[in-house]
């Protein structure tokens, strides 16, 4: 017998009334050899995911998540350890499979879908040439019958006009067709249980929304065991039944969705669900109010960033902005709602005074910007930009107290008090000595990101535009962020905000007011409550339903 | 006092250990090279630890003799210790290299700059330039070069250095042309940072790596160019002792004598491939400490 016939769902098991899980983990450890040692990087992992549900493997970066979903699916990296435990599918021990071996495994029973679509797929070959590979991979066949089969994979997850796009290359696909393209490729061998390793974390949220549908349909359709593995808890939340959170390279909860987002049992699944800005809307209300209080006594009615029939095209002819009016008014929040190409950071880029406009008035703190922006920006006081990669936006090469330091010592402060004051700021985003003495790409996420928050606040600005400041990090950092922009309003409650992002539900706890592009034009404006309640354009009633939304959280 | 200054100890050791352990680990061709270089060092500064003998006094009655115990690569056809004439000859043959590498590093780092940094015509100008350089051979456009200053050691080094801007200048436009677009170089001039401190402090200080790793390949280089200069007549005057010179020397004598020609020549490709080894480790530890 064959381990196919053995891992054969259909066939008749050892057990036929009970069923085995589609994958069981018991008590898995795994390390990394590095110079001569094995540093474990996860211990006594121990967790099932039952057939025909959807589990979801959920915890922030360096948590083994990916290593634990390589290890059920064969792919460790060659300096990677098993040190204790086992993994079986369908109730068929795995975890001593040659390759050879695993070559029976992967396909025809797991179906395994990669990260990152564009890194997944061979650049020069066509997209039915790659679901075609791996249909004969497991069936073997000609090659005119495994283009048929590929032809029919593509229909079942929906890609449009399929047989224009069976001899498209992967760069002429947008980011959620190649997603498709992948499962399509993941589904060839009909496996009966499929691992989804971050499926939609590069997508946008209407095209991630789709692409979730379309793995719920399949599974539902063709009887699929997933496991989905991501770090967004409120999609796990919304879209799987089971959900294993981990933490450090352990379990710290498993259950039911619905029970352990309404009463998780250990404080840290309890802290994690608290940072997710779809589960708690009402994070910062009170101190929204607060602000809003104090804001009201000072009567300056002037706007801080005004706009008026902004337009901008590349190169003459695209359009990328068009006839755009904004106010944000001193000492608000102000969100730029939009999908990746509505413009939103080239809007933000003109505010900052970093790239030319074609047309209309763009003012900042009630001084108009000129048409084409001087390359040395000549009043950095008045407004900075935090870019969206902090990692790319500061020097690699001087250690982080030098970077916070150098706006003063343009400025013409000296070496020692510019060194000191930096140091004062730097204490107060929560960055303590040691950690500014190192350069930034020693730092983590989080740290980086308050470095440039740091260096951007140092010269005391009035206006600060954040791109997407907290796109690329976990939740709880994320959060910490968030907490930390809001104390530096609470100490001065003129700062005005221009805060760039495609989260929404990040959008709705933080904002006072937003404005939402599609395509380069405002499709909705205004205060933060009429736009979520009340959305006049149909795109942004797309955009709030595509929030995943799991029940609340109170506070 | 003492209470102040134990803590920082264990402290300050460790990063330092991190950075020791970041360093690639080096193998049994690093090593050699190193100790080639090493030699070469030592040949240079006080080449009389090396050899004891004077390069220029010669022995009557023992021209032409072959390696022995007393002359371990034999004697030319003056009687003249090759061995000695070889170590002596070092000076001059990378001194020349050494004068050749800083006026290359110097005019192409300018050129490099200036055309990247500046753009617009300059770039146009100072490319077509580049162009030019790249597209005579090296040797001819220095013996042009010498014809014009002069004969000489010096003035072959700095024919030899014209000749090799092109490659330094090309390197750092390119670096130069990757920095300017990056980022940070945008955000410092958000913060209000006039070209030129941007110039100093973010893009020099990024871009100078990869010119940096390029100094030892190019260091090989010139020792051949120097060396068959000398060998063509236009470089080192006899009877000082320079590694070209000697090959030239032995040429007449290949069938008698082959050791005339085979030592210093071997000595040639020894240097030359240590020297561009040593451009591999370079870059590698770059890479890894980056």
């Amino acid at each position: 017998m064959s381990i196919v016939d053995a891992l054969d769902p259909h066939g008749t098991g050892p057990s036929p009334d009970l069923p085995a899980p589609a994958i069981a983990v018991e008590d898995l450890g795994i390390g990394y050899a590095h110079r001569g040692r094995i540093v474990p990087t996860v211990a006594e992992v121990s967790f099932t995911v039952p057939a025909g549900a959807t589990t979801a493997l959920v915890g922030e970066s360096g948590s083994g998540k990916t290593t634990i979903a390589s290890a059920i699916s064969g792919l460790l990296a060659d300096n990677a350890r098993w040190l204790t435990g086992g993994v079986s599918l369908l109730g068929t021990d795995v975890s001593g499979l040659s390759e050879r071996g695993w070559r029976h495994v992967r396909g025809r029973v797991l179906g395994y879908v990669p990260q990152d679509p564009l890194g997944s797929l061979d650049p020069l070959q066509t997209v039915g040439g790659h679901v075609a590979d791996s249909v004969r991979q497991v069936h073997g066949g000609t090659e005119r019958e495994a283009l048929g089969r590929a032809r029919e994979l593509l229909r079942t997850v929906h890609i449009a006009d399929v047989d224009r796009k069976l001899r498209a290359h992967p760069h002429e696909l947008s980011g959620g067709q190649l997603q498709r393209v992948l499962i399509a490729g993941a589904l060839a061998g009909d496996p009966s249980v499929l691992i989804a390793d971050e499926p939609t974390s590069a997508l946008d949220v209407t095209v991630q929304k789709r692409v979730l549908d379309l793995l719920e349909e399949l599974r539902e359709e063709l009887e699929l065991s997933v496991l989905l593995i991501t770090h967004d808890l409120s999609l796990a939340a919304e879209r799987s039944e089971h959900v294993v959170v981990l933490k450090e390279g352990g379990v710290v909860e498993q259950g039911g969705s619905a029970a352990v987002v309404a009463s998780p049992n250990s404080p840290y699944t309890h802290r994690l669900f608290r940072d997710v800005p779809a589960l708690t809307p009402h994070r910062y209300s009170a101190a929204r109010a607060d602000l809003a209080g104090r804001r009201e006594e000072g009567p300056d009615p002037s706007p801080a960033v005004s706009v008026s029939g902004l337009t901008k095209s590349f190169d003459g002819r695209t359009p990328v902005l068009e006839d755009v009016d904004l106010e944000v008014r001193r000492g608000e929040i102000h969100a730029l709602v939009g999908e990746s190409g509505s413009g939103k950071t080239t809007l933000a880029r003109i505010v900052a005074g970093l790239t030319p406009f074609d047309g209309g008035s763009v003012a900042v703190g009630g001084r108009p910007r000129p048409q084409s922006p001087a390359v040395v920006n000549p009043d950095p006081a008045a407004l900075q930009l935090v870019y969206q990669n902090p990692l790319a936006a500061l020097d690699p090469r001087p250690p982080s107290l030098d970077l916070v330091a150098e706006p003063l010592r343009i400025s013409g402060v000296a070496r020692v008090p510019a060194r000191r004051r930096a140091a004062a700021l730097l204490e107060r985003v929560g960055i303590g000595p040691d950690t500014a003495a190192r350069r930034i790409g020693r730092l983590s996420g989080g740290q980086r990101q308050r470095v440039a928050i740091a260096r951007a606040l140092v010269l005391d600005p009035s206006v600060l535009v954040l791109d997407e400041p907290t796109s690329a990090l976990d939740v709880t950092v994320q959060a910490r962020i968030v907490d930390l922009l809001f104390d530096l309003r609470a100490e001065d409650p003129d700062l005005t905000m221009v805060f760039i992002s495609h989260d929404l539900s990040l959008v709705r706890q933080i904002a006072d007011s937003a404005t939402v592009l599609q395509h380069g034009g405002v499709v909705d404006q205004g205060r933060i409550e009429d736009v979520f309640e009340r959305p006049t354009s149909a795109y942004t009633r797309t955009l709030i339903d595509a929030i995943p939304s799991p029940p609340l959280l109170a506070g | 006092m003492t209470t102040t200054l134990a803590p920082p100890a264990p402290a300050a050791s460790e990063p330092a250990a991190r950075r020791r352990s970041a360093l690639p680990a080096l193998g049994p061709g690093d090593v050699a090279a190193a100790l080639v270089i090493l030699l070469l060092v030592i040949a240079v500064i006080a080449p009389s630890l090396l050899a004891r003998a004077d390069p220029l006094s010669a022995i009557g009655g023992e021209a032409l003799s072959g390696p022995s115990t007393a002359h371990w690569l034999g004697t030319d056809y003056l009687g003249r210790d090759v061995y000695t004439r070889i170590v002596h000859g070092t000076r001059t043959s990378l001194g020349a290299s050494a004068v050749a590498v800083a006026v290359g590093l110097a005019g192409g780092l300018a050129l490099g700059i200036l055309s990247g940094y500046l753009g617009g015509w300059v770039d146009a100008a100072v490319s077509r330039l580049i162009d030019i350089l790249l597209s005579v051979p090296g040797l001819l456009l220095s013996m042009v070069i010498i014809v014009a200053l002069g004969f000489g050691a010096v003035n072959a080094a700095i024919a030899v250095g014209i000749s090799s801007i092109a490659s330094f200048a090309r390197v750092t436009r390119s670096e130069v042309l990757t920095v300017r677009a990056s980022s940070y170089v945008e955000a410092a001039q958000h913060q209000g940072s006039p070209r030129w401190r941007t110039l100093l402090r973010h893009i020099l200080p990024n871009a100078v790596g990869p010119v940096v790793s390029l100094i030892p390949l190019q260091f090989g280089g010139s020792i051949v160019w120097i060396s068959s200069l000398s060998f063509l007549g236009f470089g080192a005057v006899p009877p000082h002792p320079e590694w070209g010179l000697l090959v030239a020397e032995g040429r007449q004598y290949l069938l008698s004598a082959p050791w005339l020609l085979l030592a210093p020549g071997a000595v040639i490709v020894i240097t030359v491939l240590s020297a561009s080894h040593l451009q591999g480790v370079v870059g590698r530890v770059r890479r890894t400490s980056a």
